[in-house]
């Protein structure tokens, strides 16, 4: 072999596959983007449609605008119908206050019902993962599926006796009636999240205490409560989330006193006839405060869904 | 096993540790429990550690056995033995009288309870008058049963029924709330009542089960749950494609995330107006010129069954699709690189990679979201409500959204509790046969 062979064939250069290597690296990178782009648009188009809907005028419904200073005006009409524009602010307004009537129910009734959710399910989620129970024939892993199972009750069954019940208890049309409710909704799911916290909780941290001469309620709450006060959150942040969203026993059980948010967008989007802005402009109010929550808290609401999935 | 302790014991006794005990107070030092089943001379750290400080509460000290602790060792402190949970020994000396205070208000407001409860079934049929005018009494009687349950706990067992004391208000408030309607409900199941008319509940027998079996629009609305249902396993594809789209290396993750997250948080009631009325609107919504500008002459999402089926479907999917897609995201960072790489060093391409190693892996995840999923799509009914009511000719209906209007349009509590509970019986069969059938699969083959 000669030297010029030797120049004229590289020793070293890339071979066919690695050349097709960056290529295919760059492809892939594009449609990966491209797929999580494409879905990220179908997640917040329909939010930034109503965003801007409650910003336009009828001429601006009827020929299909869509970005705010290029193509319309951004108007308050949608807000001013509200009574939350600039100008109307100041001003006695009945929507507007019908409108906080409804939010502050919304408020009580969900965080409400939430911390108690949260409280009776850490309790019970605490107990049955350090302690024995035997409740008639019942022992741990019967009264765990007890409180499961709940999940699997449809709110349609209960929806009727309670309906009923509610009637004779004068508890229709109530606040109290509709936390209870919404308690018990959510509490199957606390209990699910909180199993999988306490669970994760070496018992080595209340033997220690124990020995320090604390009784075992007072380990839970000095100990073991500020461990698991994540997992916690997580599950308050869920129940919310549901609770504040739920249409179906407000929409039965409550009439002109304590109905929620939902069932006034309900109840106005039956109307014929509505206009768009006024509509966008209540629907993104109502959902303005789970938007927020969901951008500042996302981390525990993910930690909260993902507590049953990996055992 | 293991050779027994310090000098009190023979040396050649062969003794087995049965688990320590923790001394409390200022000493904390760790004592091992020692027991032997031929030789009583071994070492009783338990009796030794009383002997040393005769004043010694035995209330609080941690007692962990590792087999089965005799309970003659300790005298006077119950040793819980059970499982491997949390042991706790307990010196719990409850004098008679507070025993008896204990089971005396226990049974004391059960039968004040009970008292009210005949009192207001009395004014309720006629036979007497109280002058109550609602049945709270009955409430207030068993909201103070139910403190006195969780106090008498307490008082009758001591440090056992503090542990109880866990779990029972959890235990009292859901049994309250769903066996009592329950009981209730199966009464009003079996009867003609309209809440509007002013003649009462009439006890009919078994007549609304023959309106129900011939009542097409209630088989209708069952068989839209089975065809909801199988809308889940394209929902699952897509999840899962998103999830392994984050759990790839890519920029903005936390933006990603946040913004696939985002439809899950939204009210069904106002993504049904935001996406079902004014975005498929047929004359101006986004989407209907969005279908024009491709071809589609008068589009119209809600037309006929099939379409309007599969809006509602596309509807709930975008909602709930983050829900399985975080749990599938969970699966995915739960499963070790290792297994990836060494896949990729095997020579696996891409594909195979996830067929045969990610796939597989994410059984169970998969399993399980599934079948939560299943659960929140039975109950599946406020956007029905809210965009379709069910039509066209019930093409739409869910069962929850068909009860809904039979209760809203005739009132009659009767006939909708009765569809309702026939609904619970074919779900928890059905679940249970899913159950098990996915229990099967997970399990591993040998």
């Amino acid at each position: 072999m000669t030297a010029q062979d030797l120049n004229g064939a590289q020793i070293f250069r890339d071979s066919e596959a690695d050349r097709g290597h960056r290529a295919k690296w760059w492809t892939s990178r594009i449609a990966i983007y491209g797929v999580l782009i494409l879905w990220a648009i179908i997640c917040l188009f329909p939010i930034y449609w109503t965003i801007t809907t409650s910003f336009k005028m009828a001429p601006n419904v009827m020929k299909g605008n869509m970005i705010p200073w290029v193509d319309y005006q951004p108007a308050w009409l949608g807000w001013k119908s509200l009574g939350l524009s600039p100008d109307t602010i100041g001003n006695e307004s009945t929507v507007r206050a019908e409108f906080m009537k409804r939010f502050m129910n919304s408020v009580i009734i969900s965080v409400t019902s939430s911390a108690l959710a949260v409280a009776l399910g850490s309790l019970a989620a605490y107990g049955l993962s350090r302690f024995n129970y035997r409740f008639g024939f019942m022992k741990n892993a019967d009264i765990s599926f007890f409180f499961l199972s709940q999940l699997i009750l449809p709110p349609v069954v209960l929806a009727l006796p309670f309906l009923v019940l509610y009637r004779e208890l004068a508890l229709l049309d109530t606040r109290v009636g509709l936390i209870l409710l919404y308690t018990l909704s959510v509490l199957p799911i606390v209990i699910w999240i909180m199993r999988d916290q306490f669970g994760s909780i070496p018992t080595e941290l209340e033997e220690a205490a124990l020995v320090d001469g604390l009784s075992i309620w007072g380990a839970f709450a000095t100990i073991i409560l500020p461990i698991a006060l994540p997992g916690m959150v997580a599950a308050f942040i869920l129940s919310l989330v549901l609770t504040w969203n739920e249409y179906f026993f407000a929409a039965l059980l409550t009439s002109t006193y304590a109905n929620t948010l939902p069932v006034m967008v309900a109840s106005q989007t039956g109307s014929q006839g509505i206009s768009w802005w006024s509509m966008a402009a209540l629907s993104f109010a109502a959902i303005l405060p789970l938007i927020v929550i969901g951008v500042v808290l996302e981390r525990y609401i993910i930690k909260g869904m993902a507590a049953g999935a990996v055992k | 096993m293991g050779k027994c302790g310090p000098t009190l014991a023979p040396p050649d006794t062969v003794c087995v540790e049965i688990g320590f005990v923790m001394c409390p107070g200022p000493i904390r030092q760790r004592v091992d429990l020692w027991n032997s089943r031929t030789q009583r001379d071994c070492l009783h750290a338990c009796t030794a550690l009383c002997a040393c400080h005769p004043p010694l509460p035995v209330t609080n000290m941690s007692v962990r056995s590792t087999g089965t602790l005799p309970a003659h060792l300790c005298r006077g402190a119950k040793v819980s033995s059970e499982g491997d949970l949390l042991h706790v020994v307990t010196n719990d000396n409850i004098s008679d009288g507070r025993k008896r205070f204990g089971r005396a208000i226990i049974w004391g407001t059960a039968g004040l309870t009970l008292i009210v409860a005949v009192m207001q079934v009395m004014q309720a049929t006629g036979q007497a008058e109280f002058g109550f005018a609602n049945w709270r009494p009955t409430l207030y009687a068993f909201c103070t049963w139910a403190v006195a349950l969780c106090w008498g706990q307490v008082l009758i067992r001591g440090e056992h029924g503090k542990r109880t004391l866990f779990v029972l208000p959890a235990a009292i408030f859901v049994a309250a709330l769903t066996i009592f309607p329950l009981l209730f409900g199966l009464i009003i199941a079996f009867s003609d009542w309209n809440l509007s008319s002013p003649t009462g509940r009439k006890f009919n027998g078994l007549d609304n089960i023959r309106q129900m079996w011939t009542d097409p629009f209630y088989w209708n609305a069952l068989w839209n749950m089975v065809l909801y249902s199988l809308a889940i396993l394209v929902e699952y594809a897509i999840a899962f494609g998103l999830a392994l789209l984050l759990n790839a290396e890519i920029r903005a993750r936390k933006f990603f995330r946040v913004a696939f997250l985002l439809p899950l948080m939204l009210s069904p009631v106002a993504v049904s107006w935001m996406i079902g009325k004014s975005m498929l609107e047929a004359r101006y919504g986004p989407l209907a010129r969005l279908a024009k500008f491709f071809g589609v002459e008068n589009p119209s999402f809600f037309g006929s069954p099939e379409i309007a089926r599969a809006t509602i479907m596309i509807m709930d999917a975008w909602t709930y699709i983050p829900f399985m897609m975080i749990m599938i995201l969970a699966g995915l960072q739960a499963i070790p690189k290792e297994l990836n790489e060494a896949a990729k060093v095997d020579g696996a391409n891409g594909w195979r990679n996830f067929w045969e190693v990610t796939f597989p892996l994410m059984l169970p995840v998969s399993i399980t979201a599934i079948l939560i999923r299943i659960i929140f799509k039975l109950k599946l009914a406020d956007i029905v409500i809210n965009v379709t009511s069910g039509g066209p000719g019930g093409a739409t209906d869910t069962v929850t959204s068909f009860i809904f209007r039979e209760y809203r349009e005739r009132s009659n509590v009767g006939y909708g509790t009765l569809l309702a509970f026939v609904y619970l019986v074919i779900i928890v069969i059905a679940m249970t046969l899913l159950m098990k059938i996915a229990d099967r699969w997970t399990r591993p083959r040998t």
